[in-house]
């Protein structure tokens, strides 16, 4: 908590951030390569997909950032709401292209997965429909954002969509399951077996460490642009009225 | 209790008079079954087939194109101020604002439905659970709709935003709804939907008032 007020200040924020940018990008890139290695040269292809298995290196941990993103994203709202912090608000709002992207990310990889092992681009997967709702979530929210003028209440509202959305996410989730299985027969090989091995094990998690960092690595330059920008709007406001100010004299 | 009376017998009847939109909405819906009707082909059975899911589709689309009048009218001609400032819970005049909603735009479809089902030849043993899904899945097309006209309330105009925002909020409404629609009554998947369906209906019926309450708030200070 006094971590979170301490942040509440945009300068000492900018401090924070700019010490702990240069740690989080190299651990990004030092996991991200490692992993890749791991999951491209160094683990097995496996008896029942072959080679595309490796897609999985990528595929999952993206999907798993899909959902990460948004729960941060409803917590910072949360926060930013309740609490009036301002940086919360910054960082809910700089979250959701983010997490937008990861989910395109898992679309993407997922249906590259999806035509040698369905023999389609897209299936209507319940996991695939469901993390294609999820990017209309995220797309509703940056739209709301976009739409609403000023800064403060764009906050407020977004936050609350942030709120409706994530409290959602279960339900919007279980249904797509319900009507996947109603609706289709169960005939397609299931993307990841029940266990996995050691050897695969490794590369998933260097790559999801990856996925996370650059994430933070991505974030906390967008926030400090976010400020940077919100600072000189306020300065061209002063300026502005002060110009006014001098013509009406 | 009284005023809450008050606002939906107010909202009913304004929809209802000249100006309001009820007659517009059901004219959509007829228009959506027309539409996928032409666009089908006159393959009776096909249409047939799809007629239950067509008219879920018709139904939710014609609530979506009405949400961005359930505050706005109010927020025109300045009655919004006096229901904010003078209620004591906001939660509740947004909960009965919602069931006015319900009553002025769902109501109409849903008695509009058997006539339309006529026109897309929908067997006759299914217009029973498309009607019990209808009347038990719209309020909360309705409800969710709520929030989202609440949200973008002090913007010009909001029709696409509104769209984009509460579609993937009604997907599981769609499904469950859609799902008893197309089941026969008595099969396993229509009671299981239909309880799915009422739950989900309930759940957006504690979370929409509370959350519409905290929008028109952030919107009017």
């Amino acid at each position: 908590m006094n971590l979170l007020n301490d942040l509440a200040n945009p300068v000492r924020f900018e401090r924070y951030a700019r010490m702990i940018f240069p740690a989080v990008l190299g651990f990004a890139l030092l996991t991200g390569a490692a992993g890749l290695y791991f999951a491209l040269f160094n683990s097995p292809a496996d008896y029942q997909q072959g080679e595309a298995v490796r897609i999985m290196y990528v595929h999952v941990p993206a999907a798993w950032m899909s959902m990460f993103c948004y729960s941060v994203m409803a917590g910072a709202s949360a926060v930013g709401f309740i609490w009036k912090h301002p940086l919360a608000d910054v960082a809910a709002k700089e979250t959701a292209p983010l997490g937008a992207g990861f989910t395109i990310l898992a679309l993407f990889t997922g249906s590259l997965w999806g035509k040698p092992m369905w023999g389609a681009w897209w299936v209507w997967d319940a996991r695939l429909t469901s993390v294609l709702v999820l990017l209309f979530l995220y797309l509703g929210y940056m739209a709301l954002w976009r739409a609403i003028p000023d800064k403060a209440r764009a906050a407020r509202l977004a936050a609350i969509l942030a709120i409706v959305g994530f409290v959602n996410v279960p339900v919007i989730k279980f249904s797509v399951e319900w009507w996947n299985s109603l609706h289709q027969p169960a005939s397609i090989i299931r993307a990841d077996g029940p266990t996995i091995d050691g050897a695969m094990l490794t590369p998933l998690l260097l790559m999801i460490a990856a996925y996370m960092s650059a994430y933070v690595a991505m974030l906390l330059p967008s926030i400090r642009n976010e400020l940077t920008a919100r600072r000189l709007a306020r300065l061209q406001f002063v300026d502005e009225t002060r110009a006014a100010e001098l013509v009406e004299q | 209790m009284s005023a809450l009376g008050a606002i939906i017998a107010r909202d009913i009847r304004l929809a209802f008079r000249a100006g309001g939109g009820a007659a517009q909405g059901v004219t959509f819906f007829a228009l959506t079954g027309v539409m996928f009707a032409l666009a089908v082909g006159p393959d009776i059975a096909l249409i047939s087939k799809i007629a239950g899911p067509v008219l879920w589709t018709g139904a939710l689309l014609a609530t979506q194109i009405s949400l961005d009048q359930i505050w706005r009218a109010d927020r025109e001609d300045g009655s919004l101020d006096v229901l904010v400032e003078t209620s004591d819970m906001l939660a509740l005049t947004a909960l009965a604002k919602a069931f006015a909603h319900w009553a002025a735009t769902a109501l109409p479809l849903i008695i509009a439905t058997p006539i339309l089902g006529v026109m897309l030849n929908l067997p006759a043993e299914a217009y029973a659970p498309l009607a019990i899904s209808l009347a038990i899945g719209t309020p909360g097309l309705s409800l969710i709709g709520c929030i989202a006209g609440a949200l973008v309330v002090s913007l010009p105009r909001a029709h696409l935003l509104i769209a984009i925002i509460v579609s993937p909020l009604y997907v599981p409404i769609l499904i469950f709804g859609s799902g008893a629609a197309m089941s026969d009554v008595g099969a396993p998947q229509y009671g299981a939907n239909l309880m799915l369906l009422g739950a989900t209906v309930l759940f957006a019926a504690i979370l929409s008032p509370l959350a519409s309450a905290a929008a028109l708030r952030s919107n009017l200070d």
